[in-house]
């Protein structure tokens, strides 16, 4: 399989203490990657580095071939890469299906002229837009809540609301960061069967997430982090079975 | 009774320009939140421009198109100069911005002296029962009313209108779906400076402006523009009317000097009711 993704050596250091060191992973296409890892082990760091809202010190970030590393957030979005944040991070004052509509972004070819002055082709484009969101807002079960206020859905809403958001961009590259952390276990079911589905249709997602048996029940491999370094990768089976994991989940002397 | 008529359409006219520049505030407060100080400086450059361009000989339409489009080209450079730098919080670019409206007054005097100048709108007026109103009052009410629901429509119903908005709700989030925030900002600085240049051209031959002119027209459009919590442009026009109505009568019946006062009080009641109305609890609620 080809690689899309490509972290190589990559470091990034707040105030001098590095918040990730020397972290390297590949992505497949069409894989499932989970990066698992105690508190302040770097994922978000990590996850930051490759959305393009930190920048690196160090290394490099390869994506489809191209540089990543010191393209602006926006420009990595016009690649194909969509993200849903850990906080809900919606556009408030919007209803779901604008915030969903909004997500279609960088994909699509908007002039501003043509956006005031209504012009056919900018019409046409905006149907399309509303039609795909409201496929995306049901794929992820919100379809009735479409025009309800973006801050009015309860926080699992909110969370399956950037999914959709994220999904309406066509993206080639999906980035969760925590995407189950405050849900409830039916929620949390949901959010699994959909990111299953996804990955069904051969869309390659990082899935960064503190919760290890949801991370090890979906991805196809997992990459650990620990105090800022790469500890680990292998299959969910493998990883179970690795001693650093387990040292650095459960302490040294239970290894 | 005639007296009244004429003062309520002038009023009405007057507050129409205040409106189109208060709409210019909103829409760069709802992309960038900043507070544009620098927004009735773009009203005099334009009208100072038209009449310049008029006496050069410029047709009528031509030459304030011109002016409306310099003054976009002048709200894009302040602009860049507020916003440009990546990571400068929107209270630094309201020092930035107030401090390139103080820039801007050397400029215009060293260009068109420090004298009010007027340029001629349309000419005529009309007659309604038996008050005489000019017949530029009601240009500038038309395409208030026109810019007004091109605005609205833009910034409700289309859909790159919402991705103008939701730089201003969330730049995190706006940057990670694809959106340049930073170009965002700059286009609806240049939309700023043209709304702010058309109250300018509008305006202009209602009455005459000079360089500091700008400070009673950033004061009404300011109070205008805070009625609709500077996010919301039918609240700001409806803010305008009032106000250019109530400041019309006033310098009709009392003395044109309180015309400022009047402004200044009508902001500060909005102030303090809004304050009232909005506690701290709520703000927090709304997060």
């Amino acid at each position: 399989m080809t690689s899309l993704l490509e972290v190589h050596d990559v470091g990034k250091a707040f105030g001098g203490v590095y918040a990730v060191r020397e972290v390297g992973l590949t992505v497949a296409e069409g894989e499932l990657r989970g990066v698992i890892g105690p508190n302040g082990a770097g994922k978000s760091t990590l996850f930051n580095l490759i959305s393009g809202h930190l920048l690196p010190d160090h290394g490099t970030l390869t994506y489809a071939g191209r540089r990543l590393e010191r393209l602006t957030p926006h420009a990595r979005a016009k690649l194909g890469i969509a993200i849903v944040f850990q906080g809900a991070r919606l556009f408030l004052g919007m209803t779901a299906l604008e915030n969903v509509m909004v997500g279609a972004h960088a994909r699509t070819r908007h002039g501003f002229l043509s956006a005031a002055l209504r012009l056919p082709a900018h019409r046409r484009e905006e149907r399309a837009i509303r039609a795909d969101a409201l496929e995306a807002l049901d794929r992820v079960g919100l379809k009735d809540w479409a025009d309800r206020a973006a801050e009015e859905l309860p926080l699992g809403q909110q969370r399956s609301l950037q999914v959709a958001r994220a999904l309406c961009a066509r993206p080639r590259l999906l980035l969760l960061d925590e995407p189950a952390s405050g849900l409830r276990a039916a929620e949390r079911e949901a959010l699994a069967q959909l990111i299953e589905s996804l990955r069904g249709e051969g869309l390659t997602t990082l899935l960064v997430e503190h919760d290890v048996a949801f991370v090890a029940r979906l991805a196809d491999r997992i990459s650990v982090l620990d105090l800022g370094a790469h500890i680990a990768e292998g299959t969910p089976a493998e990883i179970r079975q690795d001693e650093r994991v387990i040292a650095a989940y459960l302490g040294k002397e239970a290894a | 009774m005639s007296d009244f008529l004429q003062y309520l359409v002038a009023g009405l006219a007057v507050g129409c320009g205040f409106a189109l520049l208060a709409s210019g505030l909103v829409a760069v407060h709802r992309v960038t939140h900043v507070v544009n100080f620098a927004q009735g400086m773009f009203a005099v450059v334009a009208g100072l421009t038209a009449g310049s361009l008029l006496s050069a000989g410029l047709p009528h339409g031509a030459a304030e198109l011109l002016a409306v489009l310099v003054a976009g080209a002048v709200g894009l450079l302040v602009g860049l100069i507020a916003t440009g730098k990546p990571g400068t919080s929107a209270q630094s670019a309201l020092i930035v911005t107030l401090g390139v409206g103080f820039v801007a007054y050397a400029v215009e005097i060293m260009i068109w002296g420090d004298n009010p100048r007027s340029h001629p709108g349309l000419r005529g007026s009309v007659q309604i029962a038996d008050a005489y109103v000019q017949k530029q009052s009601f240009l500038v009410i038309g395409v208030t009313a026109v810019v007004f629901t091109l605005l609205g429509l833009f910034f409700t119903r289309t859909y790159l209108g919402k991705a103008f908005t939701a730089c201003a709700s969330n730049p995190y989030a706006a940057r990670a779906v694809g959106i340049d925030v930073t170009r965002m900002g700059l286009i609806a600085f240049a939309l700023g400076g043209m709304l702010g240049g058309a109250a300018g051209v509008l305006l202009t031959p209602l009455l005459p402006i000079s360089y500091n002119s700008d400070v009673l027209l950033i004061t009404s459009g300011f109070a205008a523009a805070i009625l609709g919590g500077l996010t919301r442009p039918g609240l700001a026009l409806v803010g305008a009317l009032i106000l250019g109505v109530a400041e019309s009568m006033v310098a009709g019946y009392l003395d044109a000097s309180y015309q400022t006062v009047v402004a200044l009080l009508l902001m500060l009641a909005i102030m303090i009711w809004q304050a009232s109305q909005r506690t701290s609890l709520t703000e927090e609620a709304a997060r």
